[in-house]
Order: C-alpha cells, then structure tokens, then sequence
C-alpha cells in the first residue's frame, strides 16, 4: 500500500542542470531501498523529490495509489532524516519528537505521552528533557529518528543516515538502523555514497550515475553481476578487476593466458571479438606456482587488510596480437572511470586478488592467479554480456546534461 | 648593565647576559604598557566619571570632582514640568520604530534569504546606501515635506514611521546574514512534517535567530534614544518632545547650560539604555545551541 512508483521521473535545476533524467523505479511496500552512486549523481536530488522538498519538472511520483507528483511536502505522509538531522536546536528532545504530532494540531498531553512513548522505544527516555546541543552524534541521530518515526508515516527517507557518525558508532547504528526498519516494516528509502552501507543495510539497491540509473538489483545481484563496468567499478571494497581480452574461438585471451569463456556470454560472443573481462579480486584463486588456466605476473605490492590481503600483480598484455587503435574496444570501461585496471601502454594489466592470510607472497615474487567458475563477466561497449534480462537496465545516457 | 647585578643565581658560572636583560626589559615594557592603557583610561572615563558625580554636586563645574552630596538637582529636575514625561515620550518613540523595525526587517531579511530575487545583493546595497541619507540632515527639508502633506507633523506616528524607513536597511542587511547562517535543513524538515510557513517562521526561524532579533532591537532602541533632529523639527510642542530634545531646553535665564539640570537629566537619559543593553544580553545573550551536526 505504500510502495513508491517513480515514472520518467526528470528534474532540472533552473541552472540547466539535469539532475534526473527521466528516471523508472519502483520500489515495494516495506522495502528497505538504497540509492547510491558518488556525489553529484542525483540520488539526493530523487529523495528530496521523493519527499516533495524539489518540484520533478516532468514525470510522476506515486506513494501507495496516491499521486503526489504535486503535493507540498506536508500532505504527502512522508517522514525525512536529514544528513545533518536538524534538530531544532532551541527544542528540548522531547519537544523535537512531539513537534510533528503539534503540527497536526495533537493536544499537549497526548503529544508528550507518544513522545515518550517513541523515545522509550529508541532508548532516549533519559534525555528527554536535553536539547541536541547536548547530546552525542549517536543520540542526535536516535532522536531525529524519534521524531520521524512520532508521526507513522508510509515512508521513511533518509539522507546519509550514518555519514556523520564516527566509524565505530556508524558500524552500530548500522545495525541498529536495520533492525528498526524490519520492526517496523516501512518502507524506507536511504541514499549513500558508501557502497558497503548499501550492501549491508538494504534490501534492493538503485546504483545512480548522472541522474540515470545504472543497475537496481539486490545487495547480491549488484555485487556478483554488475551490468555493467560502471556498477562494477563502484560496487565492492576493492574494485573488480577489468582488463582487455579477446574472444578466441571458445576460449578468451586475456594477457598471454588462455581462459575459458563465461558461462552467460556463451553464444553471445564472435571469434575475435574485443571485449573487457572482469573478475572480482574475491573471486580469484592465487597460487604461488603454475597452474593451468591462470593469469600470471609479478607481484608488485602486498596492502595488508586484516584477515586477508590485497596482493596487486603486474600481468603483461596480449602482444602477440596487438592490434593498432584497439583503444577503443574497451568501449566506456575508461570514460565512467570504472577504477579498475585498464591496461597502461606498455601493454601492462594490474590485476588485484585476495590472498587469505598465511598465503601472502612478497613483492617481485611471480604469481599465478586462476578466476572461479562462474564468478567473471564479460562486458561489450561497457555492458555486461549476458542472456537477455539485463536489458531492463537503461541504456547508457548520451548527451543527457547538454538539453536542459 | 643591571644583568650582572641581578640576584637569581650567582653561583652558576656565566650569568646568561641575555636571560635577566630580556626579563628587565620585559618588565619595564608591561610597565609601559599598563601606564598607557590607564592614561587611554582614563580619558574615556572622564566623562562618565563626571556623569556619576556631577548630578550630586551641589555646584557642578565641567571638570570632575568629589561632590558635596545632595539630591536637590533631582527636586530641581522634578520641578521641571516636561523632563520626566519627555522620557516617556522617548520610550515611546524607540519603542515603537523597535518594534516596527524588528518585525519588518524579520519577514524582509527571510525573504531575500531564501528566495531567489534577480539583483538582490545589488538591490541590498543600494538600500544600504541610501538608508544612511533618508535620516541625514541632507533630506531633512523633503521629509519635512513629506510629513507634513500626510498631515504627519506633530505626531508620534510620523517620527516612528521616518526613523524605522531610516534604519530598516541597515537592519534586513544584518538579519539578512543570521538568516543566511541558519541552515535550511530546519525549515524543510518542518515543511516536510507539514509546517505552513508561517508556523515555520513562528516556531523555528524566529527562535532560530533570536538573538540577531534582539541585536537589531537593542541597536534600533539605541538609535532613536539618540536622535535628536528628526522629532525636534517635526514635533512642534515640547509635550510629545522626547528626551534628547528637551535636553536642549534645559538652559538658566541667562542662556547659560544649566549643569545641574543638565548634569542630572543626563544620567536619567542615560541609565534606561544602559539597563535595556544588561537585560538583553542576559535574557537572550548571543548564544547559539547547537543542533546541526557540522
């Protein structure tokens, strides 16, 4: 009843600026929804039009059956945290949390009853009578939560909900934020610039770039199939890799090995076609000796990670059959700054694998790095090749921000 | 020169020449210093000094000196049939262009702070400057003018309405900036809990920016308190004459300042200011509390 529907949603600023471009996205009653993508990419723009802080220029916006494209923010039963939870600083806790039951013109008694109410459920109930000058980050964000939750609202939006906690607390407050939304089963939307926070709090994500959306799948979907080199450069706490290859007949060349074709691109690729080949640094297998089927090269820098390292390996590049001008194969993978590796000119890759501990090698050794069945991708021109579905992604923009 | 005479130490091998000369030196530039910040002092404090004393004199001369004490300039004062209610008239006077000062300037600066107006800044400072003229001596002729076609001329009203045109830029330009420093996530949290914007105005922006309110309030009493020339030329008779114009009034027969008078209506002219100035800074003082997580 209060899922969110968003169709060829578009927003442009008066500057010109196109910061969605007429965006589809549906999201489920109860779901816990992310919007991610790095700065400027309009996912603060969608909330804040979610919300009805910024008027869509086109499109519509649905809560539930209820079209709210042009309701005032206040009519349409949505509740926002704001990045810096704008507190009213002159308000004691308790006030803060009553203030939207006052707006709803909720008589004192019953105000500060629900207030205390809301505030027993979030732990607050000792600080009710402080004002957010007086409270730690944490608390600050308990009671901006407070404050929404007073009025039972269809859906909640946050903005950056853990970007102003320090890295301790926000693990906490992670979890916290998670439990609390599956208790109360709303629908939540939240945006983030942070890729883990996505994957651990939501159930769907919507990857955002330049006011489009790029991928919407599951924590798992997103992670294990970006589609394409855009979603899989940002997704992930290391970068998959993505280096150049060559289809050959029913195997791929990538550097000097030989690798055996991904299952999805089966039948989807021609002899000799160029492609990028990507693989996440999880996915690969190092060994300290030959084996067939791997990647070899030389180590180049080991980063300690805790229980694992990040072993970087210097993989030399397909000379045999390098062909002039076939820069241009690897399509966008450079151009959306995927961060993976492209190759350098001396025909050079950098591949990155997880070593478990114990397994590290030094730099200068040579290693051999093998992909794991079914965990690499092929893409073409920048998007995943794959059997049919994925199609449902847009397309990439082209020349979107020229219009406005 | 005294380095080798100083007392700290003389067992240790070389004195260090440079420790006790710096030391010296240091001592006798806080002696220098000190010296100068009392004559600056004391300077400034002459007058007040004299504003303290004279009113209790017995015969007040324009120097300062220990009085002989008494009250009867007071009684003298009393006697006077327009000093005490020409204070009223002040507060009457300030009070109201405070009032109307305040509140115009509030809704003004809001506006030109959270909406987009083509040439605001230029149309901010243009207002800025011609604000220092419209209660100038240069325009005193025209308002005159004016005042007296819209049968302002001796009245209250007029006064009020002249002196806030005069001060109303200076003030939206310095609420304008408390304005800009309260971030807007306030107001759209509000209006996402369904706010109208005068409910935010009311419960979130005045209260936000109470103490730049009551800064401009403090500042526009000030103001009026000490202007003479706008109620002396249009109020006609001394009854509805403020403070600051009887002042001038206070002379002996022979057209002579007359100290006592003078000396004692200025300390009554004085002390509601300085009052308002204690009060204010103690119930809103210039504190912020916080709340936006920076």
């Amino acid at each position: 009843m209060s899922a969110i529907t968003m169709r060829e949603l578009t927003k442009v600023y008066p500057n010109g600026v196109r910061a969605l471009d007429a965006l589809d996205l549906e999201i489920a009653d109860g779901e816990f929804f992310a919007l991610l993508g790095p700065s400027g990419c309009g996912k603060t723009t969608l909330l804040r039009t979610i919300a009805g802080l910024e008027v869509a220029s086109g499109g519509s916006v649905h809560i539930g059956e209820r079209n709210v494209t042009n309701l005032p923010p206040g009519k349409r039963d949505v509740a926002m945290v704001f990045q810096d939870y704008a507190l009213f600083p002159h308000m004691t806790v308790q006030e803060n949390i009553a203030y939207p039951l006052r707006i709803k013109k909720v008589d004192r008694r019953a105000r500060a009853d629900k207030a205390a109410e809301t505030a027993d459920e979030l732990g607050l109930s000792a600080l009710l009578q402080r004002r957010p000058g007086q409270l730690s980050g944490g608390q600050q964000q308990r009671v901006a939560l407070a404050r929404a939750m007073a009025c039972h609202p269809q859906v909640f939006l946050l903005d950056e909900p853990l970007s102003n906690l320090d890295a301790r607390l926000r693990l906490e407050a992670r979890t916290f934020l998670k439990r609390l939304q599956r208790e109360l089963g709303v629908t939540t939307v939240f945006v983030t610039h942070d890729q883990a926070e996505a994957l651990a709090l939501a159930d769907r994500i919507a990857v955002m770039e330049g006011g489009r959306i790029r991928q919407v799948g599951t924590p798992t979907e997103v992670f294990r199939r970006p589609a394409n080199t855009f979603v899989a450069g940002f997704i992930g706490s290391t970068p998959m890799n993505l280096v150049d290859a060559r289809v050959d007949g029913d195997e791929l060349v990538v550097g000097r090995a030989r690798l055996p074709l991904p299952e999805d691109a089966r039948g989807q690729v021609g002899g000799g076609e160029r492609l990028v080949y990507g693989v996440r640094p999880e996915y690969l297998d190092y060994s300290p000796t030959p084996v067939p089927g791997a990647l070899s090269g030389q180590v180049v820098v080991v980063e300690n990670l805790g229980s694992v390292s990040l072993v970087s390996l210097d993989v030399p590049g397909d000379d045999a059959a390098e062909a002039p001008g076939d820069a241009g194969s690897t399509g966008d993978a450079g151009t959306t700054g995927a961060g993976g590796a492209a190759g350098d000119a001396g025909g050079r890759t950098s591949v990155q694998v997880v070593v478990a501990e114990g397994g590290e090698p030094t730099p200068g050794d040579t290693g051999w790095v093998v992909p794991r069945p079914g965990r690499s991708l092929l893409y073409r021109d920048g998007d995943l090749v794959t059997v049919a579905e994925a199609a449902s992604v847009p397309a990439p923009r082209a020349g979107a921000g020229v219009q406005g | 020169m005294t380095a080798t005479t100083a007392p700290s130490a003389p067992t240790t091998a070389p004195p260090g020449p440079t420790g006790p000369t710096v030391a010296v030196r240091h001592v006798l530039a806080q002696i220098g210093r000190y010296t100068f910040l009392c004559a600056v002092l004391g300077f400034f404090a002459l007058p007040l000094l004299w504003l303290a004393t004279a009113p209790f004199d017995d015969t007040p001369t324009v120097t300062a000196s220990l009085p002989q004490f008494t009250l009867d300039n007071f009684r003298a004062l009393l006697d006077n049939p327009y000093a005490l209610s020409s204070l009223l008239n002040s507060v009457y006077l300030a009070g109201g262009t405070a009032a109307l000062v305040v509140v115009f300037a509030a809704l003004a600066a809001y506006a030109l702070s959270r909406v987009r107006v083509p040439g605001r800044d230029a149309l901010l400072y243009g207002l800025l400057l011609l604000s220092s003229i419209v209660t100038g001596t240069a325009t005193m002729v025209p308002l005159f003018e004016l005042a007296f076609r819209l049968n302002l001329i001796d009245s209250r009203l007029g006064v009020i309405l002249i002196l806030s045109g005069g001060l109303l830029p200076a003030a939206i330009f310095i609420l304008k900036d408390f304005m800009d420093s309260t971030p807007t996530s306030y107001e759209e949290s509000a209006r996402v809990f369904g706010a109208s914007p005068l409910q935010i105005m009311r419960h979130i922006v005045v209260p936000v920016v109470r103490p730049g309110l009551a800064t401009v309030g403090v500042w526009a009493v000030a103001n009026v308190w000490g202007n003479f020339l706008v109620p002396f030329l249009l109020l006609r008779g001394p009854e509805k004459a403020p403070a600051a114009v009887i002042m001038y009034t206070l002379y002996t027969e022979g057209g002579q300042a007359d100290l006592r008078l003078l000396s004692t209506f200025s300390l009554l002219y004085s002390l509601p200011v300085a009052l308002m100035f204690v009060f204010v800074s103690s119930r809103y003082g210039f504190r912020f509390h916080g709340g936006i997580k920076r």
